[in-house]
């Protein structure tokens, strides 16, 4: 490798070393199906860090709520190639899928990684794959390995091999810093760092983008940093409060806030020609637009009728915002699913704020946390759960729920404190 | 100078007036005359110069000097030294004592041209980050018309809204919430 290059990584790495999300799955297996990851068998030199592939899966399976993989020590047998299988144990054990795997080094950093997905009740294999990695790739490819194995035995995308971004701040004078990572919180990289806040970054659709707000100037302004190049956009700096971006489903164009003409209302604004267009126009504070999924609406927040309450609003302006939600008197942030059917949002009653769903269909509402100042939900990728900002012993934390509310985790920065949550749709 | 101000918010009660939308003409009833105590004024005509040549009484400004000189703003005895405006939970209103410090504030603007205010708006950190922010503007902008209505230029006064980005206190009650809600007028 060459020198400076190395030199190069490890000063990234001696950076960002004390940041590193750390995952507790603090509530919820029970339904979960059951299945057992057999660790996979290492062929090589000494052992790699993050060649524990199955130790990986497992625990991205185990996050995302739908699965609960069998205890490395509670394993029955730890059979190496499909013929080893015996299948009666493992139905009697009540284990409904099985998965082996090996990791053999085929050159200097070249590896080659195998898994094969068992049905234990059928005694079949239902999948099988073989990946190269080196040991820079192999963290995604384990979370490759556990999008496929989620997506065949629940019909659902998987998320895992994706990133995160959120805001941290540390340090006095305080410090702000914009960062990316896996979805599990590995390979934390910081974008931006800052002595004047940071807030609400969104990943663009393909994932190579992130819009957010800074104030690095003295003043908000809101930029589209390219992930890759690290190339950035001023794409709004306007008189008064530039803020909640918000992609388009097409990535071009962005639904924001701004005060410029007096008061906060939503506007839109095309990335390409950076012509601008006033979709609200009210005394009331209207913010935080969500797009609805096919474009032709969006979900926002407004104070018109006396305190924060969720409204639609058509696109083609062909009628007035619809208002949502009734219950409780601050409903605001809204996160819409993937699928459009599940808005997530935050609902504060009696001093406290909490995560909710509202199912757009039956106008059905769910309290999904126990928390006093949860805020900042964003829907995985898939729709099965919603990452959002938490408080956990005083200090400031991201926090994941499934979208039942059956399962949730913490991940917490061992320094400093963490908020803002946003979910890639794929990692690019 | 010392000076007096009006003991009760007749003052503050025809600026409300005028601020939501009824003509100057539009006086109060018969209680405008007795606004003010040892003031240059009583009639609705002239209440917006209560204040000037007299000493507040009554009043949470009570024994503040008042002076529009150029280094005003930096005399700890001088009204103008106070410059945090604190609000209500999800409440852009100003308090009426609130109402007379940035009616100082807008004259010392208007007489002194070169002057330029930064306006800070902040929440507590109860409630969402870009709600916060919306708010914390309208907190500025409720204070920036006040300015403007003394007579101080749109372009002597900046607004920036922090939100619950930076907190004056760190807890997590109601002792730091309220000190939290402000907005802050920061010559520059």
């Amino acid at each position: 490798m060459n020198r400076w290059i190395f030199l190069f990584l490890v000063a990234c790495f001696s950076q960002t070393a004390n940041a590193v999300l750390k995952i507790d799955i603090t509530e919820g297996i029970e339904g979960a199906t059951p299945i057992a990851i057999i660790p996979f068998q290492w062929n090589g030199s000494s052992r790699l860090k993050d060649s524990d592939i199955s130790g990986i899966v497992s625990s991205d399976l185990a996050r995302s709520g739908k699965f609960s993989p069998v205890a490395e020590k509670e394993l029955l047998a730890r059979p190496q190639r499909p013929e080893d299988i015996h299948f009666k144990t493992w139905r009697v054990a009540g284990v409904d899928h099985l998965v082996i795997g090996s990791v053999q080094m085929t050159a200097n950093d070249r590896f080659k990684v195998e898994f094969r997905l068992f049905n234990v009740y059928r005694g079949e294999q239902v999948l099988g794959y073989t990946f190269n990695a080196t040991s820079a790739t192999l963290r995604t490819t384990a979370h490759q390995v556990s999008d496929l194995i989620f997506e065949k035995l629940t019909g659902l995308p998987g998320a895992f091999n994706s990133r995160i971004a959120y805001v941290t701040s540390s340090g006095k004078p305080v410090e702000y810093r914009l960062q990316v990572a896996d979805t599990d919180g590995y390979n934390p990289q910081t974008l931006l760092t800052s002595k004047e806040p940071v807030m609400s970054p969104v990943w663009s659709p393909d994932g190579s983008r992130l819009a957010y707000v800074s104030f690095e100037s003295g003043l908000s302004a809101i930029f589209v940093h390219d992930i890759h190049t690290g190339e950035r956009e001023k794409i709004a700096s306007f008189k008064g409060i530039n803020s909640a971006p918000a992609w388009s489903p097409d990535g071009k164009t962005m639904a924001m806030t701004l005060s410029k003409d007096g008061n906060p209302d939503i506007y839109i604004i095309s990335l390409q020609s950076k012509s601008l267009r006033r979709l609200t126009k009210h005394w009331a504070i209207d913010t935080e637009p969500a797009w609805m999924p096919d474009s032709k609406s969006l979900i926002f927040t407004s104070s018109r009728s006396g305190k924060p309450q969720l409204y639609e609003l058509s696109l083609d302006k062909s009628s007035r915002p619809k208002r949502l939600t009734f219950e409780g008197k601050y409903n605001a942030s809204a996160s819409v699913s993937a699928d459009g059917k599940v808005i997530a949002f935050v609902h504060g009653a009696n001093n406290s704020y909490k995560i909710a769903v509202l199912y757009k269909d039956t106008r059905v509402m769910q309290v999904l946390t126990d928390g006093v100042l949860d805020e900042s939900p964003d829907f995985s990728p898939n729709g099965t759960m919603i990452l959002y900002a938490s408080q956990h012993r005083g200090k400031a934390v991201l926090a994941a729920v499934s979208t039942d509310g059956r399962q949730k985790q913490r991940l917490a920065l061992s320094d400093g404190e963490v908020r803002e949550p946003s979910w890639a749709a794929k990692r690019n | 100078m010392k000076i007096i101000t009006m003991k009760n918010g007749i003052f503050l009660l025809v600026m409300a007036l005028l601020i939501s939308g009824c003509t100057p003409g539009a006086k109060p009833d018969s209680e405008t005359g007795t606004g003010a105590e040892g003031g240059e004024s009583g009639t609705g005509a002239t209440v917006g110069t209560i204040g000037e040549g007299g000493a507040l009484a009554g009043s949470a400004l009570e024994g503040m000097t008042i002076s529009y000189e150029k280094n005003a703003i930096n005399d700890p005895e001088n009204v103008l030294s106070i410059k945090t405006i604190y609000f209500a939970f999800d409440s852009s209103e100003i308090s009426e004592d609130d109402v007379e410090v940035i009616k100082h504030h807008g004259k010392y603007l208007a007489l002194n041209s070169d002057a330029t205010l930064r306006l800070e708006g902040h929440t507590d950190e109860r409630g969402t980050r870009e709600y916060n922010i919306a708010l914390a503007d309208r907190r500025a902008q409720s204070i920036k018309k006040l300015l403007l209505f003394q007579g101080a230029g749109s372009s002597q006064i900046t607004i920036i809204s922090y939100g619950e980005e930076k907190p004056e206190a760190l807890g997590h009650d109601e002792d730091a919430w309220k000190l939290n809600r402000r907005a802050e007028l920061v010559y520059e």
